[in-house]
C-alpha cells in the first residue's frame, strides 16, 4: 500500500482474500510484479510504524502463587480498533477485486516453481 | 531444384547462393539473411536487409526452405530487391517456425499473473476435454 518511515512496505491482503492483515513487509523478501491493483480509494494515511508498536501488557505480581501456576499465555487479540482499521482499508480494494475476480483469485493463490520454470528467466 | 534426383535426397536445404539463412548465435541472433558468396568451407558472406553484410560461419546459419534468385557476390541492394521480389519476410512470417519463435518470446515474457491466468485456462480447457471423454465413453458403453 506504501512505504512507511522505517522503509518496510505496508501491506494487506486483503484479509478476506488470503489472509493477510495489515503488516509490515521487508523489501529483501517481496519480488515486485509488473502487475498493479488501483489503491486510489484507500486511505493508509494513519497506518504508520507507531501503529505496529507492541502493546505492554501489564506485568503481573511476582508472588508463589503465580510462579508455580501453570502459565497460561493469554492468547494476544487484536483491538478492535486495529480490526476495523482493516476492515476500512480492505472494503476499498474488495470493491476493485469485485470487478476482477480473476486477480482476487490470484491473490489468495500460492506462488510456487513448476518443472521447466528458471525463477532467475522469470519475469514478474 | 525440383529435381528427381533431389526429391530423393535426405537433405532437402542446401548451402547456395541466394539461400535465406537464420542467424542462430551473436549480435544478429534471428535475423534472416542470404548467403551471398562462400568463403571457404566454414564461411560463408551473408547480407540481408537488417543484417550488416559479413562473413559468418555456417555454424552459426540455420538454413531455411527459402532461396532468393542472386549471382554470387551480389551487392546489397541487389541483395534487397531479391528479398522483396520473392516476398521472403512475408513467407518467414507465415512459417511455423518464425510463430514458434514468436510463441516462446512471449511466453518469456508472461508476468506472474499472466501464468496464473495461463494455468486457470489450461485447468479449463483439460476440465473441458475430460468431460467431454467422459460422455463419449458413456456413449460407447450403451
Amino acid at each position: 500500500l506504501k512505504q512507511l518511515e522505517s522503509g518496510l512496505l505496508l501491506v494487506t491482503g486483503p484479509y478476506k482474500v488470503n489472509g493477510v492483515p495489515l503488516k509490515r513487509v521487508n523489501q529483501s523478501y517481496v519480488i515486485a510484479t509488473s502487475t498493479k491493483v488501483n489503491i486510489s480509494g484507500v486511505d493508509v494515511s494513519k497506518v504508520n510504524d507507531d501503529y505496529f508498536k507492541r502493546e505492554k501488557a501489564p506485568k503481573a505480581k511476582k508472588t508463589e502463587d503465580n510462579f508455580f501456576a501453570q502459565s497460561t499465555e493469554q492468547k494476544k487479540e487484536l483491538s478492535e480498533d486495529k480490526k476495523k482499521t482493516q476492515k476500512a482499508v480492505d472494503a476499498a480494494l474488495l470493491k476493485t477485486l469485485k470487478t476482477d475476480k480473476l486477480l482476487a483469485k490470484y491473490l489468495g493463490a500460492r506462488f510456487s516453481l513448476t518443472k521447466g520454470m528458471r525463477a532467475h528467466e522469470l519475469q514478474f | 531444384r525440383t529435381s528427381a534426383i533431389l526429391s530423393k535426397m535426405v537433405y532437402k536445404r542446401f548451402v547456395e547462393i541466394g539461400r535465406v539463412a537464420f542467424v542462430s548465435f551473436g549480435e544478429d541472433q534471428g535475423k534472416l539473411c542470404a548467403v551471398v558468396d562462400i568463403v571457404d568451407q566454414n564461411r560463408a558472406l551473408i547480407d540481408g536487409p537488417n543484417i550488416r553484410r559479413q562473413a559468418i560461419g555456417f555454424k552459426f546459419l540455420h538454413l531455411t526452405g527459402f532461396v532468393i534468385q542472386i549471382g554470387h557476390g551480389a551487392g546489397t541492394t541487389a541483395v534487397k530487391k531479391a528479398w522483396e521480389k520473392e516476398g521472403i519476410e512475408e513467407k518467414w512470417q507465415q512459417s511455423r517456425w518464425y510463430k514458434k519463435l514468436q510463441m516462446k518470446a512471449t511466453r518469456r515474457q508472461l508476468s506472474d499473473f499472466d501464468r496464473f491466468k495461463l494455468m486457470k485456462v489450461k485447468q479449463r480447457r483439460s476440465w473441458l476435454i475430460k468431460m467431454e471423454m467422459g460422455r463419449l465413453k458413456k456413449a460407447q458403453k450403451k
